[in-house]
């Protein structure tokens, strides 16, 4: 496999696991990039609204348009069931930073900071590591955070992790790794799950 | 009463150096794209502009910024648009970055006679340094001001000679609260029509909030991206 396939592979299992979250009648607000994929992966038989504050979809039966104030207060009044984003770094605490590199780039937070302080639920889709092979699930976040202990759960080619009190616990390891092999990816302390088991595909 | 002006140079014939300034749309979508020229054209400079975006390169807003005319901005998003991102890094312009919803909840107070709110986002990150936060039902909450502007460009689908308005679809995004929260509030239509054409009960922006109206000509409705589902 090349590496370009490589690449659209894991990202299409990230993507996967995330469309299994969702359930009938979720209002759900998916990101930029990655995340934007999710919507071609609804299960079966559901129905789920996509709300967006950004980038237009494909208008379907049922669909209302908004200004932006009201997109927000949607987002902030907490009707927002699921946001899904990517992330260039998450920590154990469950913050997380994705919108600048001092001196490097500036791509600005657009709606990430509101969605992540007032979703019900913060799923983060990303990659495990960067393109350098460096963790991105940090102890403690380096960039500027977009949200501070804001995230539930993070979805990677590797693992499912949840964002309790007591640190990241991995719930599922993607097929062949073992924990130790997701650990080594990661640079915060992982907690085996009580019911550790193979990521669902 | 009479609002309507031939074109956008004579609806800008009085907007001065220094200005600040609200433009609808959202990247390339919604934007007053006669006004946007019409300033290039002008030269005015200066300027502080608020807007969601600046446009991308080379269109929309990315022309006013090419020109110089920027010395501040306020928005939520620099995404691909590389000038922006390369005048920022290098200190060229001076930009605040808000949260989209604080950004529009902004624009949104200071047009509704609200000098300051609280919002729960940014809490803990950059954005919420050096201002006032408060516990409000044991959660924290960072205040943030109203925002008002000296002009503010709007586009709409249609508007009648009065100056009430209806956007199209996602085309709505800030014109709304923009239209609110400036002095002069200039709308750029794409069809002007006779006041009682519109149904009263579909006027998303009421006239009350536009000062001067015209017309809109040559409109390219530029696409950003566009995405096609794959045949399979």
């Amino acid at each position: 496999m090349t590496k370009a396939a490589k690449d659209i592979d894991k990202r299409e299992r990230i993507v996967k696991r995330v469309a299994a979250e969702l359930r009938d009648g979720f209002y759900v607000n998916l990101g930029i990039g990655m995340p934007t994929l999710v919507a071609n992966h609804v299960p079966r038989g559901i129905n789920v609204v996509l709300q967006s504050e950004k980038e237009t979809i494909t208008e379907m039966p049922g669909t209302s348009y908004f200004s932006s104030a009201d997109s927000f207060a949607m987002i902030r009044g907490g009707h927002i069931d699921l946001s899904v984003l990517g992330a260039m770094e998450v920590d154990e605490e469950g913050s997380l930073a994705n919108w600048m590199i001092p001196g490097k780039m500036v791509k600005g937070m657009g709606g990430a900071m509101d969605l992540v302080a007032s979703a019900r639920r913060v799923v983060v889709a990303m990659e495990h590591s960067t393109r350098e092979g460096q963790p991105k699930i940090l102890k403690k976040c380096t960039l500027p955070l977009t949200g501070s202990r804001v995230v539930d759960t993070i979805v990677t080619e590797m693992a499912y992790i949840v964002v309790t009190p007591a640190g990241l616990v991995l719930e599922e390891i993607a097929p062949g790794l073992t924990f130790d092999d997701v650990q080594h990816a990661t640079e915060a302390r992982l907690i085996a799950g009580p019911n550790l088991k193979t990521m669902a595909q | 009463m009479n609002k309507v002006v031939a074109n956008a140079d004579e609806a800008i014939h009085d907007l001065a150096d220094g200005a600040t300034l609200m433009i609808g749309g959202f990247g390339l979508c919604g934007i007053p794209e006669n006004l946007i020229r019409a300033l290039v054209r002008r030269g005015t400079k200066n300027l502080t502009t608020i807007s969601n975006n600046v446009g991308v390169d080379g269109y929309g807003m990315g022309l006013l910024l090419a020109a110089g005319q920027i010395r501040r901005h306020f928005g939520s998003y620099v995404g691909e648009n590389r000038l922006l991102e390369q005048m920022v890094l290098e200190k060229k312009i001076d930009l605040e970055l808000v949260p989209q919803g604080t950004f529009s909840e902004r624009i949104r107070a200071g047009g509704a006679g609200i000098p300051a709110f609280f919002t729960p986002t940014g809490v803990g990150t950059l954005v919420a340094e050096n201002k006032e936060t408060r516990e409000f039902d044991g959660r924290t909450y960072v205040m943030e001001r109203g925002l008002k502007a000296d002009f503010a460009f709007v586009r709409a689908w249609k508007g009648d000679k009065w100056g009430n308005l209806v956007y199209r679809k996602t085309a709505r995004n800030f014109n709304p609260m923009m239209a609110t929260a400036a002095k002069i509030t200039i709308a750029e239509v794409e069809h002007l029509v006779e006041v009682g054409e519109l149904d009263p009960d579909l006027v998303h922006t009421p006239s009350i909030y536009v000062q001067r109206i015209f017309q809109g000509e040559m409109y390219e409705r530029r696409i950003e991206r566009r995405t096609l589902r794959q045949s399979k």
